[in-house]
């Protein structure tokens, strides 16, 4: 057993870990959020994107001993019920999620790809899009949805850089 | 999916990493996983231990001079994706890492890993080779043309790791890689380079191994046209066949992507760079 603190959200957790343990599997077993989904488990659809000190990664691809020492950032750390992020507003307003098991990674990706200053491009969005598999919308509205964000509400994503 | 167990190390430096490695043949170097991890979890690999090398500074940093582009092994993708000064000196090498898996892979994967693992359909040994680099590894230093050796395989030695890749700034080059629409990774690509006196020409994904098409290269040294390669062939008997393209197919496929990476370096691509 490894002893391994990431900061999940802003907040420290540490737990004692083996180190084989997936860092989806740390956030939804040991830190209790299960937001981030394990769609593929071979790093095709994205489901499980979160953010590894400021990039979009994927969390069933990367051991939770790799973060140790690093920030995380998941779907429960960008709003909640009542004050939804600007990402996650957009995806209801634009109706860009049906059953919705895409849909923390894809508002993940989504954030990444405002940050990375792309968000205006509808081609960038499209192939920024390429990891994260949605069975259901078609991603249209995923993409209106994004880009949406980034005409007006940029500043909600950050600035860009790598912390 | 459970991975099978291991022990991990993450050495600060060097020769701490040297240190792990030294003695120790079931120990594997984790660059950024994106390869690894997923082999883990079909069990192509039992490891003792892996040793992150994600906090050695040796092994990070870009320079670019007017004669060469030198990035450290744990250089990510999406580090040269991003790379302006990359994109001014070399812009077929930032369009290939650009085009490289997706954006997360890209923010994870490094050239030392992709390097090391050689898959034939990965997409940095056709611009290792096409811009004849140097590896630098930790005991020496290894041409281009002497680093991929076959299937999954390179000239790396137990214990040797990647320290930085050299890559030679050439006066134009161009990439072109016919991708499997699921994954990106290649099917067949072409990386050509002009050099003052020399054209390379370096195909992946085709064959076992990234290979110089030496009948591409003449044609071009005697011509640098399209019409050069128009008519030329690559013979089908020594490509890879899989279900995603046949050996008659990838030949074909060799031609079309070498006339695209003839016209990214012609024109293209290379117009950023005036
Ligand atoms: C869904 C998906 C799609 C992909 N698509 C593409 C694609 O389109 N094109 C492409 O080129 N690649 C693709 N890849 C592979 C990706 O680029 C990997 O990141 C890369 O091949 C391996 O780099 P890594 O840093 O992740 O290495 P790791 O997985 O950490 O390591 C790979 C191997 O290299 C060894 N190694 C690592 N660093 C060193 C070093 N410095 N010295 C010696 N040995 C070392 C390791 O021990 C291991 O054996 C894809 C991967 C995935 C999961
Ligand atoms: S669960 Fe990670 S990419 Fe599908
Ligand atoms: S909303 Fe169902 S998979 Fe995307």
């Amino acid at each position: 057993m490894n002893e391994v603190t990431i900061t999940v959200n802003g907040v420290p957790e540490t737990h004692q870990v083996e180190p084989r343990m997936l860092l989806v599997h740390f956030l939804r077993e040991l830190c209790g959020l299960t937001g981030t989904n394990v769609g593929c488990d071979t790093t095709q659809c994205g489901c499980c994107t979160v953010h590894l000190d400021g990039r979009a990664v994927k969390s069933c691809t990367l051991l939770a001993v790799q973060a140790d020492g690093s920030e995380v950032a998941t779907i429960e750390g960008l709003g909640t019920s009542d004050r939804l992020h600007p990402m996650q507003e957009s995806f209801r307003e634009h109706h860009a999620l049906q059953c919705g098991y895409c849909t923390s990674g894809m508002v993940m990706q989504g954030i990444d790809v405002v940050r990375s200053g792309i968000g205006h491009d509808e081609r960038a969005v499209r192939e920024a899009l390429e990891g994260n598999l949605c069975r259901c919308t078609g991603y249209q509205n995923i993409v209106d949805a994004i880009m949406d964000v980034a005409r007006n509400a940029p500043d909600s994503c950050g600035d860009g850089s790598v912390r | 999916m459970n991975l099978p167990d291991f022990k991990y190390e993450r050495p600060q430096n060097l020769d701490a990493a040297l240190e792990l490695l030294r003695g120790n043949p079931q120990a594997r170097v984790l660059a950024g996983g994106q390869t690894l991890i997923p082999a883990l979890k079909q069990r192509l690999d039992r490891p003792s231990v892996l040793i992150d090398l994600r906090a050695i500074a040796e092994l990070r940093g870009i320079e670019v001079s007017s004669t060469h582009v030198s990035v450290g092994a744990m250089t990510r993708h999406a580090e040269i994706a991003a790379h302006a000064d990359i994109g001014m000196a070399i812009p077929a090498l930032r369009h290939l890492a650009s085009g490289i898996a997706h954006p997360q892979v890209r923010n994870m994967g490094t050239i030392g890993g992709s390097i090391a693992n050689n898959d034939p359909a990965a997409d940095y040994p056709a611009a290792v080779v096409g811009l004849d680099a140097t590896v630098e590894t930790t005991k020496r230093r290894i041409p281009a043309d002497a680093f991929f050796t076959g299937l999954f395989e390179t000239a790396l030695e137990p214990e040797e790791l990647v320290l930085r890749v050299h890559f030679r700034v050439p006066r134009r080059a161009g990439y072109h890689k016919i991708a499997n629409q699921a994954s990106g990774y290649v099917t067949v690509g072409c990386f050509i380079a002009a050099f003052d006196g020399q054209i390379r020409v370096a195909v992946n994904g085709a064959g076992p191994c990234v290979f110089r098409q030496a009948d591409f290269e003449a044609a071009l040294r005697a011509n640098w046209s399209p019409d050069a390669i128009r008519d030329l062939k690559q013979d089908p008997a020594t490509m890879n066949e899989d279900m995603h393209a046949s050996k008659r197919y990838r030949a074909h496929l060799v031609a079309v992507a070498a006339a695209r990476a003839l016209n990214m370096a012609a024109g293209g691509l290379e117009m950023e760079k005036a």
